[in-house]
């Protein structure tokens, strides 16, 4: 897809899920309180109108049509719905479409797309850090903010001496920072090296 | 998930007013609150947005302690370099618990207030007198493994999850209130969570309406300090068992020891027992197997949950050996 029709795509279905909110949620739930939003999503300025319940990972893929980002639990519990908020890794599953106004959202598709692939992206396809693919998206998410984090000296629970601001981003270290990503195929030993690969290649 | 409305409040006084309507509440980083929405087990009716007021910061006080906003995410007070170097053991709880994610959401205030992971707290088809009071507890005689070994009642067995709760009870931190009148209190850590009793459904002494605007830290205490947990998983799973200890050691004796379990009763547990215990012995693993028994002289097993008596006592243990040895030498 050329960047012209992908931006006329999201033209469309920006529309579109305007219309479907309103008609459905007013429809079915007469209870249901709406609230005009903008979002502000891969750097783009998105007005919606949505029920106060809708979550942020439910306004992404149902009114934005950004199906990149997955449901998995809904819950908080496997990471597939990770994005990145401000630059920091939320789920956005246990977030309010209503909270987030006036943040920067960043999804997967904002990181890069085919032909010009975000560095984690273009890891996790190099070492195969997947099988069938439904947490990757979550995964790449989780890690561009698991390294920023350690850019930015965080402890983890497995650094020995959290007052030290030199985080070695060792295997073990990987695995404790990344363990809010399920991955039911298993695809841990290469998602940890995709990240190894990402790591080793950064700048000290 | 039940109907709600919805308003952001753009400071602490409009906030604490906010809230004043029947069936409102604050939400801030809702990775509690919200899942608990999406199981009909917690029912709002209007949400006031507290994670916008200006309660974010951490700042210097000049007594040498910190006030932490309510606000501060649990990613920030760990990052935080002055909680880093002067209160590791809060750093160390903060980053035991949760993932990564939920810490860049979660608030300090949330974090103190997040509701108990008991199973039939959860199942709404369960009695719970913590969800609907009254209904009776179906985790006495039911499946109890990580429940409560100390203060439980004939009511509730729960334990309170928080890692960072346990680590700032060691460091007696105070909370900062605020309540619908606009007067300010501070209450210390271990009077603002309750025991069961008879009524599990009111675990702190907020009253109706009131904010947590802060979290004050007094000066660190002098000595080590260190954060332990067990649990089943090596990562991203609540408290068995945890340790927050702080000890202070002279060349003979011990000088000053605080000592918080988690993971063992309703609320954080300061053991002043196992504290009484280790002040002025020598820094052996006899008085630390002195101070656990002396901790867990009261506590009562469930059944399933018997384990953990011994499992507390032995992680005290592990941690004082390691504050006092060091990680390889306490092994």
């Amino acid at each position: 897809m050329s960047e012209s029709d992908s931006r006329a795509t999201w033209a469309a279905s920006a529309s579109l899920a305007g219309g479907i909110s309103t008609e459905v949620e007013r429809g079915r739930d007469e209870l249901a309180a709406l609230l005009a939003i903008t979002l502000n999503v891969n750097g783009r300025l998105w007005h919606l109108e949505v029920d106060t319940r809708t979550s942020l990972l439910d306004a992404l893929r149902e009114h934005l049509r950004l199906t990149g980002t997955k449901k998995g639990c809904d819950h908080g519990q496997c990471g597939a719905c990770t994005v990145l908020v401000n630059g920091r890794r939320i789920n956005s599953c246990l977030a309010l479409a209503v909270m987030h106004e006036d943040d920067e959202i960043v999804t997967i598709e904002g990181l890069g797309e085919p032909g010009d692939l975000h560095p984690v992206q273009a890891a996790f396809v190099e070492c195969d850090g997947f099988q069938c693919g439904y947490c990757t998206p979550g995964q790449i998410c989780s890690a561009v903010g698991m390294l920023t984090e350690v850019a930015a000296g965080w402890p983890s629970h497995v650094t020995a001496d959290v007052s030290s601001r030199q985080i070695t981003l060792s295997g073990e270290e990987i695995r404790e920072r990344m363990s809010g990503n399920i991955c039911r195929c298993a695809a841990y030993p290469n998602i940890v090296a995709a990240i190894r690969v990402i790591a080793q290649g950064a700048p000290e | 998930m039940r109907s709600f409305t919805y308003e952001r409040a753009t400071d602490a006084q409009a906030a604490v007013a906010a809230v004043s309507r029947p069936g409102a509440k604050f939400i801030s980083g809702g990775t509690n609150l919200l899942d608990l929405m999406k199981l009909d087990i917690e029912q709002p009716g209007h949400l006031v947005d507290i994670s916008r007021l200006p309660l974010r910061d951490i700042e210097e006080l000049p007594d040498g302690g910190l006030r932490i906003g309510a606000q501060a995410t649990n990613s920030d007070v760990a990052a935080d370099p002055r909680v880093r170097t002067r209160y590791p053991v809060l750093s160390q709880a903060l980053v035991s618990g949760a993932s990564g994610q939920l810490r860049n959401k979660a608030s300090t205030g949330g974090n103190l207030l997040q509701r108990t992971r008991c199973p039939y707290f959860y199942d709404t088809a369960a009695g719970c007198n913590k969800r609907n009071p009254g209904s009776g507890c179906s985790a006495i005689g039911g499946f109890n493994r990580i429940h409560a070994i100390l203060g439980a009642s004939d009511s509730c067995i729960a334990t309170h999850p928080s890692d960072m709760a346990v680590a700032m009870t060691a460091l007696q931190a105070r909370i900062e209130l605020l309540d619908a009148d606009q007067s300010v209190r501070r209450v210390v850590i271990t009077d603002f969570y309750r025991l069961p009793g008879e009524t599990p459904h009111i675990e702190t002494v907020l009253r109706p309406g009131e904010m947590i605007t802060s979290v004050v830290l007094p000066p660190p205490p002098p000595g080590r300090q260190l954060y332990r947990k067990v649990r089943d998983r090596a990562s991203y799973e609540f408290a068995l068992v945890s340790v927050a200890a702080i000890v202070s050691a002279g060349q003979e004796t011990i000088d000053e020891a605080r000592v918080a379990f988690g993971g063992v009763a309703h609320q954080p547990w300061r053991s002043v027992e196992a504290e009484a215990a280790l002040t002025g012995r020598p820094a052996t693993m006899a008085t630390y197997r002195a101070a656990a028994e002396a901790a867990m002289r009261d506590a009562v097993g469930q059944g399933h949950n018997d384990f953990k008596i011994e499992l507390a006592k032995r992680t005290l243990c592990r941690t004082l050996a390691q504050l006092a040895w060091g990680a390889e030498e306490a092994r």
